[in-house]
């Protein structure tokens, strides 16, 4: 018990310290005044004195180095045969020889042989048939419900512009994860590989979007293969991790076996390798779907249409019923995807025994209902297309619904809004812009070396030192505020959610069933209730990172609770613990590893969150973001981009190494 | 060389830590413990030299981490020493390439694993006729075997099941099947039984005895439990943090142990039923008597008649030649001698 409360002391003298540190500093040096027109140079970095530099005020010109090296890519022709850039385009032309074909199957038909596309009767019967065969008939319920859906809202579209999203879907996903899946497998088979992979995959998934969206545009185009190539670039991460991690976790004496039979290596990796770590290159592939549908909106800023497209002008236009009607089709469809996919990973062998229809019924089921509704289809021009006098939409109603929604609770939301922006947000603000580069970079340093890593400290100053040389240190400390405001509201809303549902076990499944449907949204959906309730403010912008940011926040308070040696429980209370004292002294001391991690989790979502909050008009980092996709301004996104990501593995990577020492002080293994 | 040595190791050298091939190197390859220790060597296994007679049991037993599995996986290259010489029926197995052993493992080795190690996505059938598949059999001919050995293990009927479905007992039951499937002629088992209840394990060591009585293979059988040792084993290897301390028949060990180790091992077993005449008998002594008992009758058979009797008994050999005596005093000392070292 007393070991807890010391480290626990330890810690919160390690939390404030640095900070009472950073204030001090304005006493230290002269002039303190950031918003003077010259600010000292310790404050804010000072403009470049390399080599003139054009538009930045970095003080090292990395943007211009980029554009260079873009420039480069573009114009130098390799072996003087091609470009970069032709080489890129090339394979964009052969990404987009499989789109002809999924869109073709799914919404144009192949004129060329007087063939439409796949009839919706098809598609509805077959997801309900793999529905019951992936899991059973609560899962075939909800496919057939979700794509019922999609077809009888479809009055303004809604059909086609879903089969567009996964006619691209259906040729993202299977890349990305063949991708993901030969990098992972390299990356076990090849130590070296390893080495270098790992890094370069935490870098690209904390790049927010956006940054390499403008890449895309500059090497590929626009329209919808641009769109599956960043969707590509964006899903295979996810994909390479876990196989990595499957494959590495395979028992030793599985692989032996595999050894002792006399597999060559081939052999040995697809007959035994890859089928023993099936579930988790299956979840891979359920991750990777998830990003696609993640990426559907995003992708629509460089031309692909969909429903992603409608959804984001249906959002600039503030038509919200609309949007909603949309927001609901896409919501629909990343629940359903995620379920199956998750059946299949999950999915084990069964043993039929019997005749051939006994033994493959799903594959019969399939048979007869391709043949009967083929009949249908050839009978009932209704099987074909499902006709527009039937379809519905709810959107007017939605409208009105969300306007006398939002009249009526326009005063109270005002008053709310203005309080929050007055007393917590702008004070905060305030803070954060206040605060010195070096100041940070100490700040940083100082925690890494309390934590007992040089290099971690070396590491986390050069990240908080890029950010600063790059030229946009304002801008980055709005994001972080924006994160900082987020977390704190996120930890006030999740630890307590998580303690409510870690006391009984229903509770809990409930709580961490709505995480997962959460979860599956994609991110935009959250923008809709937050432009509903507080229009366009910083706000509403915390709003959104707040509820997307709050589930792992949740998540791991729940887990840390429960994860409390069940022994350890008995013993308080045989030791006359009441429940409060339960809790406090003993249950949370044992979670506070996890709920750190927890908090680390809600920073990244929320990082990620506040790139996407740059739609509704933010004035930090992800404005740039922005503005340098509307210029196709490739070094700056990047470079944006890198500063984001730099502030996303800061965090983490002090944060994790400190949730790890916790752990081992507290003697559960890391 | 011993000939009759199926596999032959000679001073085997299994380290983990940093560059271990140098450290052995400089210390001659024969590194003390407080060298190992100092150098932070985790020693696997250590000057470890000892054949495996054809057609032989020889059970290797130690505690956990004496380093059993690892001298295992030596002989089959599973893991690569750091240093000495595995020779499989007379040829050099370190130096062979890749294909040679792959061809080796395919044709002439079996293997069974603690934990089974069946693949998850196979049923019984396609476990059983996994090595088969591998080298390229074709289906039809290799799920009749499959088969075959699915009967000679008694799972006849469960073809169709996958792993998850069966018991411990079934499932190590798969592990031998697939073992036996390419009819190997060196059986290597690393603590087949471990896993499984007591009761089980029982059964299981029966029918491990009953299909060895019909296969007549090499073996190699690894356990920690010395019950299962005296009663499967025709030679004993006892490990100790690396070291092969001593290699013998039971009897040897419990009438000779080398060191206290394995004396302390060795105590607990009833003696009666593992000691014979010969092994208790005074030597010197080869004056024919009037009652003789043969040289391999346990101890457990002539004991009441020798206990009652107050004559000395000659001890003679198949050709009824006399060879030593026993009477009540080696008896007693045998069956309850505290001390077994003087
Ligand atoms: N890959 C490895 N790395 C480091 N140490 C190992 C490794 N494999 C085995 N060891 C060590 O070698 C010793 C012998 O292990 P093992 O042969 O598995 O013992 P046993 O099978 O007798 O239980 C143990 O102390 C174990 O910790
Ligand atoms: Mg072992």
């Amino acid at each position: 018990m007393n070991k807890i409360k010391t480290i626990l002391r330890g810690k919160f003298f390690f939390i404030f310290g640095p900070f009472i540190f950073l204030w001090l500093l304005r006493y230290i040096i002269p002039n303190y005044t950031i918003s003077s027109k010259t600010p000292h140079w310790a404050y804010i970095p000072p403009k470049s004195c390399l080599g003139g530099c054009g538009s930045i005020d970095g003080l090292i010109p990395f943007v211009d180095w980029t554009n260079a090296l873009i420039q480069f890519l573009r114009k130098y022709e390799i072996f003087g045969l091609f470009t970069f850039r032709d080489f890129t385009r090339g394979i964009a032309s052969y990404v987009d020889k499989f789109l002809d074909f999924t869109e073709a199957v799914l919404h144009k038909g192949f004129p060329g042989y007087d063939v439409g596309p796949l009839p919706w009767i098809f598609i509805l019967t077959l997801t309900i048939i793999l529905g019951f065969y992936l899991r059973g008939w609560r899962l075939a319920l909800l496919g057939g419900a979700c794509f019922s859906y999609l077809i009888l809202f479809s009055k303004r579209g809604i059909w086609e512009l879903s089969m567009k999203s996964l006619a691209a879907i259906s040729v993202s996903a299977p890349l990305a994860a063949l991708i993901g899946l030969c990098l992972g497998i390299l990356a076990v088979k090849r130590k070296r590989f390893a080495n270098f992979l790992w890094p370069m995959l935490n870098i690209l998934q904390s790049l927010p979007h956006f940054s390499y969206l403008i890449l895309v545009v500059i090497f590929v185009g626009i329209g919808t293969k641009a769109g599956v190539i960043a969707t590509v670039i964006f899903a295979f991460p996810p994909m390479a991790r876990l196989t990595i991690l499957g494959l590495q976790n395979i028992s030793q004496e599985i692989k032996e076996a595999g050894v002792m039979a006399g597999c060559t290596k081939w052999q040995m990796l697809f007959k035994v390798e890859i089928p023993a770590a099936r579930s988790p290159i299956m979840l891979g592939v359920n991750q990777v779907i998830m990003q696609c549908l993640a990426m559907i909106v995003i992708a629509a800023f460089i031309g692909q249409p969909g429903l992603g497209h409608d959804l984001l002008i249906r959002l600039q236009g503030l038509r919200l019923g609309e949007a909603f009607e949309i927001g609901v089709a896409v919501v629909l469809i990343a629940i359903t995807l995620d379920r199956y996919s998750q059946a299949l990973a999950l999915k084990e062998p069964e043993r039929r025994e019997g005749n051939f229809v006994k033994r493959n019924p799903y594959l019969c089921a399939t048979f007869f209902a391709i043949i009967i509704c083929s009949i249908l289809v050839f009978l009932f021009p209704f099987f074909n297309e499902y006709p527009k006098e039937l379809t519905v939409s709810a959107s007017v109603y939605l409208d009105n619904a969300i306007k006398s929604f939002t009249r009526s609770l326009f005063v109270p939301l005002g008053i709310f809004r203005d309080w929050m922006l007055i007393y917590f947000l702008m004070p905060l603000k305030a803070v954060f812009q206040s605060m010195p580069w070096t100041g940070v970079i100490l700040f940083v340093g100082a925690i890494g070396w309390k934590l007992g890593k040089m290099r971690l400290a070396l590491t986390v100053m050069l990240f908080v030192f890029f950010i600063a040389s790059s030229g946009y240190w304002v801008r980055a400390m709005i994001t972080v505020y924006m994160v900082f405001a987020s977390l704190i509201i996120c930890a006030l809303i999740g630890i307590p959610l998580g303690i409510w549902a870690s006391k009984k076990e229903s509770r809990t499944k409930i709580v961490l069933n709505i995480c997962d449907i959460f979860q599956t949204f994609p991110s935009f959906i959250y923008l809709l209730p937050a432009i509903m309730l507080f229009q366009i403010s910083d706000v509403s912008a915390i709003f959104a990172i707040v509820i997307y940011s709050s589930i792992p926040m949740v998540r791991y308070t729940v887990f840390g609770l429960r994860n409390v040696p069940q022994q350890i429980i008995e013993a308080s209370i045989t030791s006359g613990c009441t429940d409060r004292q339960l809790l406090w002294k003993v249950k949370m001391p044992l979670a506070f590893p996890e709920i750190i991690l927890g908090a680390n989790q809600t920073l990244m979502f929320a990082l990620f969150m506040v790139m996407i909050a740059g739609f509704i008009g933010t004035v930090d980092l992800s404005q740039e973001i922005f503005r340098a996709l509307s210029f196709s301004d490739g070094g700056k996104g990047l470079i944006i981009g890198l500063c984001v990501a730099f502030i996303g593995l800061t965090a983490d990577r002090l944060l994790v190494e400190w949730s790890s020492q916790m752990k081992s002080k507290l003697g559960f293994k890391v | 060389m011993n000939k009759e040595a199926k596999i032959s190791c000679k001073n085997i050298w299994k380290l983990y830590g940093e560059a271990p091939e140098k450290f052995l190197k400089n210390t001659n390859n024969n590194p003390t413990t407080e060298e190992i220790k100092k150098n932070n060597y985790i020693p696997a296994v250590r000057d470890a030299s000892i054949d495996v007679n054809t057609g032989e049991i020889l059970v290797i037993m130690g505690l956990s981490g004496s380093g059993k599995s690892t001298l295992l996986r030596c002989m089959s290259k599973l893991i690569e020493p750091t240093h000495g010489q595995v020779f499989f029926e007379g040829n050099d197995l370190l130096k062979a390439s890749e294909k040679e052993l792959i061809d080796i493992r395919r044709h002439k080795m079996g293997m069974v694993f603690q934990h089974f190690a069946l693949l998850p996505h196979r049923t019984v059938l396609q476990n059983v006729a996994f090595p088969l598949e591998v080298q390229g059999q074709e289906i039809q001919k290799r799920e009749e075997r499959a088969k075959d050995v699915i009967k000679l293990v008694g799972l006849e009927g469960r073809e169709k099941y996958y792993p998850r479905e069966l018991s411990g007992g079934q499932q190590q039951r798969v592990g031998l099947a697939r073992s036996l499937a390419v009819e190997p002629d060196v059986w290597f088992l690393d603590e087949p039984f471990s896993a499984l209840d007591p009761l089980i394990r029982k059964e299981m060591q029966n029918e491990f005895l009953r299909l060895q009585s019909m296969l007549k293979k090499t073996i190699v059988f690894i356990t920690h439990d010395f019950d299962e040792a005296i009663r499967l084993a025709d030679r004993i290897a006892i490990m100790y943090e690396g070291l092969i301390v001593q290699v013998g028949t039971p009897e040897e060990l419990i009438t000779k142990p080398a060191t206290d180790y394995v004396a302390e091992f060795t105590k607990d077993i009833p003696r009666s039923k593992l000691l014979n005449a010969e092994s208790i008998m005074n030597e010197k002594d080869k004056k024919p008597y009037e009652n003789t008992v043969n040289y391999s009758d346990k101890i457990e058979k002539i004991a009441s008649k020798v206990l009652k009797s107050e004559s000395i008994f000659s001890v003679v050999d198949d050709n009824k030649e006399v060879i030593g005596s026993v009477s009540k005093k080696e008896l007693i000392k045998a069956l309850f001698a505290e001390d077994k070292n003087e």
